[in-house]
């Protein structure tokens, strides 16, 4: 795109989609500020006019704030550790030649298919059902007392079903990066005397570092506004109430639009500091 | 010490030989190139003396001592490979410095080292500076760097110089050579270039298909190639060889001469033929004649002053001191 001409050409064909998506995003925007200062309660009265800065402050000052926002925080950090280690072990791993490579590969994705909503739901009554589940049995059998995993240990079980999910994205990111790894680098650390740990942690790692800043960056986007998971497990129930779900609890169950509203806006602020301490510690990966 | 004993080797990929049985003793000291066109196994050869690749069957031994199944780190090599392998997040001071970190050396003598082999291989202003930032032939610098710190028994290159461009090329040749020189350590150099053979060279291993065709000095290959093979292969540009009535007439199936070894004439000489491409290099012009019987074209030496035109008819004598022959196996006879 050299000339004046390909350059304005440019502009007009991308404007449309341009345009598009600024709608797609401003529109919600400015209708969630709109909303978060009016009291508006839709079976209650409906637009009952601006009310200032009310909600804002009450949003904050409920007891439930602060424990929604550390309930987001440990999920979203507890699946990040969890998808990036074993999205590494798996990713090397799979990186083996072996016999049924394919289909194992394919398997391995295939989590990734399932929609949020069937897989939590799947793993809440398949597997951590206190009665019927798979790990009722398997307790059982060994002589145990079941565990009641969503009651129990609510927030490492909806940590173990997230990660879950995500873990084949994780995997198919870093095993895309590690096939791209020059084997010559492994074989020249290999005969300056690096045992397979120090490959691993000098070579391999550092190699994966983009890989897993790209990881990072884009679950953190996705699981900050986790929903779904929740919503069929413990309906934010013992302390797994996330941000999202006080949102959601506030417009719906309390018929709050104008609270509900003044959460979005925290929520996006949470999502932009989370997002400026990311790119501090991760973001430089990005560059070179 | 790093003499490098190969008995009865050989290395098969599925059932695909590569290598048959082949053996071949590097002596203390010296520099040997292993030389082969594309494919003909010379990088599985220095893989396998690495200890990379595994023996299919045979047995490697360096200094004596059985090295077969000893894991590469423990044989006291270091290579350098085509790509350099450099390690792309660690600054040439660390990629330098890696070996002897592994090898849990002194600090001191690790800095000690880095600075000697940095002011050698003039890399002093780079250290901090990582691969990326670097120049191919300052990579290939610190390539060598990394291997000369561990202070190895022997040098193995494979192909180090092909992705630099020509001048480049020679001033490294020059390098490697002087490092030799200065080091006195074991190098197998691995090239399907035949003029670094020729010019680095204690000792040429020429490869073929994987079987050692010859080994000797690169004069003795260059005066008296063991085979039509290796007569094409060393010499540049490569031998004429000549077959039919004229190679009958010195008693053998094909006779061979060097481009160097023909004097032409536009007056007088013993075979006659037509100019068609003359290659002007200033000192020397190559001449390919056409219509010579028993060989077509012919590639003659002639000197830089030498002027003909295309079509022109040229006379040449060969230097009958200077004639190959060869039978019909293509093995040389005296
Ligand atoms: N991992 C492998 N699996 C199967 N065949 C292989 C493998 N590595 C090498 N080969 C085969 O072995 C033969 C020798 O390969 P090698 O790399 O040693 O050639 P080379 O002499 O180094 O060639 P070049 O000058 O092109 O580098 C080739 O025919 C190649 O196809
Ligand atoms: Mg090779």
């Amino acid at each position: 795109m050299a000339t004046q001409h390909s350059r304005s050409a440019a502009r007009i064909m991308l404007a449309p989609a341009v345009i598009l998506l600024l709608g797609w995003m401003l529109v919600p925007l400015i209708m969630t500020l709109f909303f978060s200062f009016k009291k508006y309660l839709p079976l209650r009265g409906g637009d009952l006019g601006w009310v200032g800065f009310e909600n804002y402050v009450r949003f904050v000052t409920s007891s439930s704030f602060w424990p929604s926002v550390l309930t987001t925080l440990v999920i979203v950090g507890g699946v990040l550790v969890i998808t990036v280690v074993l999205g590494v072990l798996l990713a090397i791993l799979l990186n083996q030649p072996m016999w049924g490579q394919g289909v194992v590969r394919i398997l391995v994705i295939a989590p990734f298919f399932v929609m949020p909503t069937v897989s939590a739901l799947v793993w809440k009554n398949m597997f951590m059902d206190p009665v019927n589940g798979l790990f009722a049995h398997l307790w059982k059998f060994f002589g145990a007392t079941p565990v009641e995993w969503l009651t129990q240990v609510p927030m490492s079980s909806i940590i173990v079903i997230v990660s879950w999910q995500w873990l084949p994205f994780a995997t198919l990111i870093l095993l895309t990066a590690i096939q791209s790894l020059d084997g010559e680098q492994l074989e020249a650390s290999e005969m300056d005397g690096a045992p397979p740990l120090a490959r691993f942690a000098f070579i391999v790692l550092p190699h994966l570092g983009r890989a897993i800043t790209v990881v990072v960056l884009i679950q953190t986007i996705f699981l900050l506004s986790i929903f779904a998971e929740i919503f069929v497990t413990t309906q934010g129930a013992f302390g797994t109430k996330t941000l999202t779900y006080l949102i959601y609890q506030r417009v719906l169950e309390s018929q709050n639009v104008g609270l509900g509203s003044a959460g979005g806006v925290y929520a996006i602020i949470l999502a932009n500091i989370v997002a400026i301490f990311l790119m501090r510690m991760v973001g430089k990966n990005l560059d070179a | 010490m790093g003499q490098i004993q190969l008995n009865q080797v050989t290395k098969s990929f599925g059932n695909v030989q590569v290598i048959p049985p082949l053996d071949l003793t590097i002596e203390d000291g010296e520099f040997t190139v292993f030389v082969g066109p594309s494919g003909c196994g010379k990088s599985t050869l220095l893989r396998m003396i690495a200890g990379l690749e595994d023996l299919t069957s045979g047995q490697i031994s360096i200094d004596g001592e059985d090295a077969t199944d000893t894991p590469p780190a423990k044989r006291g090599l270091a290579m350098v490979f085509q790509s350099y392998a450099l390690y792309p997040h660690m600054s040439v001071r660390k990629n330098i410095a890696f070996p002897m970190r592994m090898a849990k050396m002194d600090k001191a003598e690790q800095d000690r080292r880095i600075e000697a082999a940095a002011s050698a291989l003039n890399l002093t202003d780079y250290l901090d500076r990582r691969p990326g930032q670097l120049s191919g032939g300052q990579r290939q610098r610190v390539a060598i760097g990394r291997a000369i710190v561990r202070e190895p028994s022997a040098f193995l290159f494979d192909e180090p110089l092909s992705n630099l461009d020509a001048a480049l090329r020679v001033g490294m040749r020059l390098e490697i050579s002087e490092m030799h020189e200065r080091l006195k350590t074991t190098m197998i150099y691995v090239t399907h270039d035949q003029v670094e053979a020729m010019t680095m060279a204690d000792k040429i291993v020429v490869l073929q298909a994987g079987v050692i065709e010859q080994v000797g000095s690169p004069l003795d290959l260059y005066n008296a190639p063991c085979n039509k093979f290796v007569a094409g292969f060393i010499g540049s540009p490569k031998m004429n060889f000549i077959e039919g009535a004229e190679a009958a007439a010195h008693g053998a199936h094909c006779i061979g001469c060097r481009p160097e070894h023909i004097t032409v004439s536009t007056t007088e000489g013993l075979w006659q033929g037509t100019v068609g491409v003359a290659e002007h290099l200033g000192s020397d012009t190559y001449i390919h004649i056409h219509g010579v019987p028993g060989c077509d074209p012919m590639t003659v030496r002639a000197s830089g002053e030498f002027t003909v035109k295309h079509g022109d008819r040229v006379y040449l004598t060969p230097d009958m001191n200077h004639l190959h022959k060869f039978d019909e196996a293509g093995l040389r006879v005296a």
